[in-house]
């Protein structure tokens, strides 16, 4: 049966078809479609939402060791989380099959920073694959689930945004069940201790050559016959982009599978060819091991390391030009920055916040980052998942150590990062007695990768109801005395909050409680928000003198007339949270009324 | 001999839906099809945009510079963000539609002026009012399916069954009204 599958999708049915049994993961783009797409095979498959990744890969680990074909996957930045059992995990080896799979980001559309995670594979000595498309992902997650099982290795299966995300037609089979193979308590292969390292170490290189081997004479690496004249080594959707600019004109060795590199292969493609270009994105990984095997190639001498090598970068990069285009006029265009959405919990806390002096903000991952941006200019740094409270703590131990500097740290997070690396960050704020002001954006869902459920919001992934977590008994457990719970669109209920926060001495945690105004509520949330994004406000013209303070609230349902000098509402946007109400100094704006 | 269609919009305006619709149709009637999509943080208000590739044998999902045979602009402001990747032969189908965008809501910046004009002198462009021929429907969001129909109607793929496609595809309350979309879509071009 065909089916018309992005990358993701296909992942998940070839786990679907592989017999995989459990699969971990925490959302990230452009992964997170992978497990939501597992999660609807329920009955075949458990799939779950982890607080972060690391917990994500070693609950796949642990199935994986009692038997069942897991996997556990995340953004590329996840894989850093995760690297800790992944190294080690390299050194025991697998009892059912198990993927890593990595979903890289060249071009960093959504993400902040464009590491090549092939370099994993290479660091942690295991296995690694890389899909062309969409066809080629659902194929490889089997093939990866038998190369682990042979060689007792976990596979890393690297994913790039555009495999991720573009579909493809792919041919679709039934489910093979290969069921749970037996437990056996096997402590010299599933301790990792100093005593068993040392011949788990000498395994792990014994296994790199026989996987070498493999990777000399499996068809996922192919040669495609052409003109010789020029040769192309390419991995990933890059070689669908470097057929489109040379089509049959060259030659092509493919590599689907990439750690080891298959030497033999390589250079048999490189006797027979007159030049070799190496396209491949991000880092020069396949290069490098030309320049190690003494190969003279192409590369990055005329590639851009950074960014997609799609089509018309080749093209640039090899003929100088891309194809004839319209020359337009740049004027003509305004930059479209997304926005915190119309009616978002986050609008009045950070309109707020941007008022504060003498503050340094600092931020994490999430759509509350876009509080940096105008008109809130209310963030200073951001540097990954869980970031916030921990270099706030310690930017704040620093400010504390001059003289004179009153300059205070407010460290601001999502419920969902809060929960994937936030904690632990918390108990250093308290243990260490710094006085940050700790501010738990909770809008009741993992927002801005699409409305995955976590552990704050009562449903798993799979939609079972589960324990809540209660932020402020887990804040007051850390050892927190002084915390309090907001309603965020209350502006002067903010501004007192921060007042009451900054003017004391000891750690505190604000958490603000409002839900995303595109979440989908649950049974829990009608109660507790009963009425919420349901009324509209609306601009008395006569009464607006076009002072346009509402207009600094940011709010993509507001709009300045330069002619009239009057704001207006968008009614289709506007769900009526009052943040842009309270902000008028002559009470024009007003609830409608129904 | 493959082909691109570049559908360009802001979030939240249906270029999803409209895409799916398209690759649906072109796969039953046998091409081989390509789709890429960009997700994540740009869907909050940004620019989007979703590229579409058929034939007999598709190697790349994305579309190059000077690569697309057709771009539809759900927004008459994006035709002109993503106009270089439009072939200088190829066509353009643009919703004649405002959307602002924070730096025009915030004052900032103004919303260019002449637009329309200039894709008409630059590009091989035909400018329809998907919005008023939707909200004579009763639904301004049946917009993206009419200019679906303005974009098959273009690319001569009118003889593939829409209104199957739109019958097995979209929710019950809706296929009426998306069946006479694609139909309307269909007479707003040549």
């Amino acid at each position: 049966m065909k089916k018309l599958l992005t990358g993701n999708e296909a992942i998940a049915r070839g786990a679907y078809e592989a017999g995989v049994k459990y699969a971990s993961a925490y959302p990230g783009t452009p992964s997170t479609e992978i497990l939501e797409n597992i999660a609807l095979y329920k009955g075949d498959m458990l799939a779950e939402w982890a607080p972060n990744e690391k917990v994500a890969l070693e609950a796949a680990i642990g199935g994986s060791i009692a038997g069942a074909r897991t996997l556990a996957a995340m953004k590329h930045v996840g894989v850093n989380v995760a690297a800790d059992p992944l190294f080690t995990f390299a050194y025991t080896g697998v009892n059912g099959g198990m993927l890593l799979i990595t979903a890289d980001e060249p071009g960093h559309h959504s993400s902040q920073n464009e590491q090549d995670n092939r370099n994993y594979a290479k660091f942690a000595k295991i296995a690694m694959l890389e899909p062309a498309d969409s066809q080629e992902s659902k194929d490889m997650v089997k093939t990866a689930l038998e190369i682990s099982e042979k060689y007792d290795t976990p596979v890393l299966l690297r994913m790039t945004t555009r495999v991720c995300h573009s579909k493809g037609i792919v041919e679709c089979y039934d489910r093979e069940e290969v069921g749970i193979k037996e437990y056996v308590k096997d402590i010299k292969k599933y301790m990792a201790i100093p005593a068993h390292a040392g011949h788990l170490r000498v395994r792990v290189e014994e296994r790199l050559k026989k996987l070498e081997k493999f990777s000399n004479e499996t068809e996922l690496n192919f040669f495609e016959w052409n003109d010789t004249k020029i040769g192309i080594i390419a991995s990933g959707v890059a070689f669908g982009y470097a057929k489109e600019v040379f089509g049959s004109t060259a030659s092509y060795l493919k590599l689907g599978f990439t750690n080891p590199l298959p030497s033999d292969k390589i250079k048999e493609f490189a006797s027979r060819v007159d030049k070799i270009y190496i396209i491949e994105e991000n880092d020069p990984y396949i290069e490098e091991h030309l320049k190690i095997l003494g190969i003279e190639c192409h590369g990055k001498d005329i590639f851009p390391y950074t960014g997609e090598m799609t089509a018309d970068v080749i093209r640039k990069s090899v003929f100088g030009e891309t194809m004839p285009s319209i020359a337009y006029d740049e004027t003509k265009v305004v930059g479209r920055p997304p926005t915190l959405c119309a009616g978002c919990p986050h609008r009045g806390f950070f309109y707020e916040l941007g008022k504060k002096k003498d503050v340094m903000v600092s931020g994490d991952i999430g759509c509350y980052t876009l509080g940096f941006a105008d008109p809130y200019n209310a963030m200073d740094l951001d540097i990954c998942m869980g970031a916030s409270i921990s270099a706030g703590h310690g930017a704040q131990q620093v400010f504390n150590m001059r003289d004179g500097s009153g300059k205070r740290v407010v460290s601001v997070l999502g419920d969902s990062t809060f929960f994937h690396t936030g904690i632990n960050s918390l108990l250093d704020v308290v243990y260490n007695g710094s006085n940050t002001v700790n501010v738990i954006l909770d809008n009741r869902i993992t927002g801005m990768t699409g409305h995955q459920e976590n552990p704050g919001s009562g449903y798993t992934l799979q939609g079972r109801p589960t324990t809540i977590v209660d932020i402020e008994a887990l804040a007051k457990a850390c050892g927190v005395k002084h915390i309090r719970t907001i309603d965020p669109n209350n502006l002067k209920l903010v501004k007192e909050t921060f007042d009451w926060a900054l003017d004391l001495d000891e750690p505190s945690v604000i958490i603000t409680r409002w839900p995303c105004v595109l979440k989908k509520f649950s049974k829990e949330d009608k109660e507790e928000f009963a009425g919420a994004f349901t009324e509209k406000c609306l601009i008395d013209d006569e009464k607006c003198i076009g002072c346009r303070k509402c207009i600094k609230t940011g709010c993509p349902a507001l709009s300045f007339n330069k002619v009239t000098r009057k704001a207006s509402i968008n009614r289709i946007h506007c769900v009526g949270c009052e943040v842009c109400l309270q902000t008028c100094p002559v009470e024009a704006i007003a609830k409608e009324v129904k | 001999m493959t082909k691109s269609i570049l559908l360009v919009g802001v979030g939240g305006q249906g270029t999803i839906l409209a895409s799916k619709l398209l690759t649906i149709g072109l796969m039953e009637a046998g091409y081989d099809v390509k789709m890429s999509e960009i997700h994540g943080m740009s869907q909050r208000g940004g620019s989007v945009s979703s590229q579409v590739r058929y034939g007999d044998k598709v190697e790349s999902p994305v579309i190059e510079i000077g690569g697309a045979d057709i771009l539809v602009s759900f927004e008459k402001m994006e035709a002109v963000r993503w106009l270089k990747y439009l072939k200088p032969e190829g066509k353009a189908v643009v919703n004649d539609f405002e959307i602002e965008s924070m730096p025009i809501l915030n004052g900032k910046a103004d919303y260019p002026e002449g637009i329309i004009e200039h894709l008409e002198e630059k590009a091989n462009a035909t400018i329809v009012d998907a919005v008023s021929k939707a909200e004579e429907l009763g639904n301004a969001k049946v917009m993206n399916v009419i200019l679906l129909g303005s974009l098959v109607k273009s690319m001569g793929l009118d003889e593939i069954d829409w209104e199957r496609i739109i019958r097995e595809n979209v929710k019950e309350r809706f296929i009426d009204i998306n069946i006479k979309a694609i139909k309307v879509g269909m007479v707003l071009v040549k």
